[in-house]
């Protein structure tokens, strides 16, 4: 592995009596894709909030660039250049298109470049620029998608995670989001990518983590995990 | 058919007093409606935030100004302006420190709903105790209270004239509705530019659409929040300069009614929503103003609460929804 960008250490998290997360340990390498997939309520979710600091861990650490952020505010997290495009998309409804792409933006400081961005974001999807002056709330699954994407990216991130970015659309979309997917790391961008849909996670990813309830079953090479005998069962449908 | 000919008798009269007043009940509701935007909380001690500000005008024109007669030109703007400033930054912050200290550490905490409303209508009360206290012959804690304000209420000397500068449909406008009304005006129309057009104003509504998302866009939440407070307090500032102006005294209660009609007016316009509580305050000033015409003045307050009531049974979202700040 090159140099280590993203680094979690026995990370345990809590919702009251409920623990999540039982110290998981996972790192991600400058310019890899590496994916944590999992089946429903297995702690991918809780995972990524806590590295993006909106979820407070109950011990473990969490370090970018080797600097620990296990205790910082979700903005200073964002400012560090780490973005989460969160699961259900979550567009702001009721701002436009355009807004909610600055609404990526808006912890960064520097002026300049703003535009190179939003023509890189319109580059890469160019259904936001003609539904740039529509609320968000207005777009199709797959163009919110696509918008929270481009979001994501308007923070210029160094790690750009996102969590299930296929949930509820077409095997087409699905295809087409992961194409933009590799494009935008071909760009130089590192991903970390939450997926509980394996085969497409798997396919596109350098390395896997298995999440199974709140602990880490396995972890390896992409390839090799598509052909694990018990992930292929688990993840994949075959027998 | 009293009510038939009071209105046909003081339409055009009312129609100007219940937009003078419903200016001023909308610049109080924005803050009532700012912060239930982005905390999901009535403020009940904004109604002390106004009232602040009626305290600062009375210091600024009575005693550093020292006003004795009304003013014109010039000299008037330049009095407004160099009391709308102070009474605005006092406002502002008495929002803030109240969010600092009714509010923030309920929200450390997690704590329940009705445990801030608790602390909303705890806030305001002492804070109106306070200035009811503040006569120089108390002591909080062995420590002596300032003379600020005290039990009895204060008279405001006249900035404005009185006297009628022209009249439509036979009915007289003076300069003091004139201001209230310009200023009222100008002020929403900065507000609603900084809402809708300014990076500021985009984290607001983002926070109020959904928080936690708004913070994985590195919007600080706490910073929001501050200045969510900070300008509402403002707005209601503003309001505490002209209902001075209008009205020419203050009382350490004087923000009751008022504060509370502006709640009924962010209600009355869909609570969340700025331009509705810009528009239920005039609604609910129009509304009062035809209704004591259609009866007698000592209604009006049943008028405004009986609004409140019929709202919240029949169209508890208001007449533009809540949608947020946005
Ligand atoms: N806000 C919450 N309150 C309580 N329990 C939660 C909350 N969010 C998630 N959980 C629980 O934590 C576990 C992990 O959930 P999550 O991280 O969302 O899983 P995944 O994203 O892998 O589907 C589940 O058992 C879920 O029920
Ligand atoms: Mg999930």
């Amino acid at each position: 592995m090159t140099e280590v960008v993203l680094e979690v250490e026995n990370l345990h998290v809590r919702y009251g009596g409920i623990e999540a997360v039982k110290g998981i340990s996972l790192a991600v390498g400058e310019g890899e894709i590496v994916t944590l997939i999992g089946g429903n309520g297995a702690g991918k979710t809780t995972t990524l909030k806590t590295i993006s600091g909106v979820k407070r861990p109950e011990s473990g650490q969490i370090r970018f660039r080797g600097q620990p952020i296990q205790s910082k505010a979700a903005h200073e997290i964002v400012a560090l250049g780490v973005c989460q495009v969160p699961e259900g998309r979550k567009i702001f409804p009721r701002m436009t298109v355009y807004e909610n792409l600055e609404m990526g933006a808006y912890g960064r400081r520097d002026g300049a470049g703003f535009d190179e961005d939003f023509e890189r974001v319109f580059a890469l999807f160019p259904v936001l620029k003609e539904r740039s002056e529509q609320p968000g709330g207005t777009l199709s699954g797959g163009e919110q998608q696509m918008l929270a994407i481009g979001r994501g990216l308007m923070s210029r991130p160094r790690l750009l995670m996102l969590d299930e970015p296929s949930l509820g659309l077409a095997p087409l979309l699905v295809e087409r989001i992961y194409e933009l997917l590799r494009e935008i790391h071909r760009q130089g961008t590192t991903i970390l990518l939450v997926e509980q849909n394996a085969h497409m996670a798997l396919n596109l990813a350098d390395r896997g983590y298995v999440l199974e309830s709140g602990t880490i079953a396995l972890e390896d090479r992409a390839d090799a995990l598509l052909g694990n005998d018990a992930v292929r069962r688990a993840y994949l449908g075959e027998e | 058919m009293r009510c038939a000919n009071g209105l046909i008798d003081q339409f055009w009269a009312q129609t100007r007093n219940g937009i003078t007043l419903g200016a001023i009940y909308a610049m109080i509701a924005i803050g009532y409606t700012m912060v239930y935007g982005v905390l999901q909380l009535i403020n009940f001690a904004h109604s002390e935030v106004f009232m602040v500000a009626t305290v600062v005008s009375l210091y600024a024109f009575r005693d550093w100004y020292g006003v004795t007669e009304p003013l014109t030109g010039g000299t008037l703007l330049l009095v407004l302006l160099i009391t709308l400033i102070p009474a605005m930054i006092a406002s502002g912050l008495t929002a803030v420190a109240i969010e600092r200290l009714a509010y923030r550490p309920l929200r450390r905490r997690r704590a329940p709903r009705l445990s801030f409303l608790i602390s909303a209508i705890g806030a305001s009360l002492s804070i109106q105790y306070l200035f009811n206290l503040m006569d120089g012959n108390h002591s909080l804690l062995f420590i002596p209270l300032p003379n600020v304000l005290g039990a009895a209420p204060q008279e405001i000397p006249d900035v404005v004239s009185s006297k009628p500068l022209f009249s439509i449909f036979g009915t007289p406008w003076n300069g003091q509705q004139l201001l209230v009304i310009a200023v009222a005006v100008l002020m929403m129309i900065i507000l609603d530019l900084l809402v809708r057009r300014t990076k500021l104003g985009r984290g607001i509504r983002a926070v109020a659409q959904d928080p936690e998302t708004a913070s994985l866009m590195g919007v600080s939440i706490d910073r929001i929040i501050v200045v969510t407070f900070l300008i509402g307090g403002a707005m209601a500032g503003a309001a505490g300069v002209l209902y001075s102006v209008r009205f020419h005294f203050t009382q350490w209660n004087i923000g009751f009614l008022p504060g509370i009609k502006a709640f009924t007016a962010a209600v009355l316009g869909g609570i969340g929503n700025i331009r509705g509580a810009m528009l239920g305050g005039l609604l609910l000033g129009m509304v009062e103003a035809y209704g004591v015409a259609c009866t007698a003045p000592q209604w009006a307050d049943v008028i405004s609460f009986g609004v409140l009531v019929a709202v919240l049974m029949f169209r508890p979202t208001g007449i533009l929804g809540e949608r947020g700040v946005a």
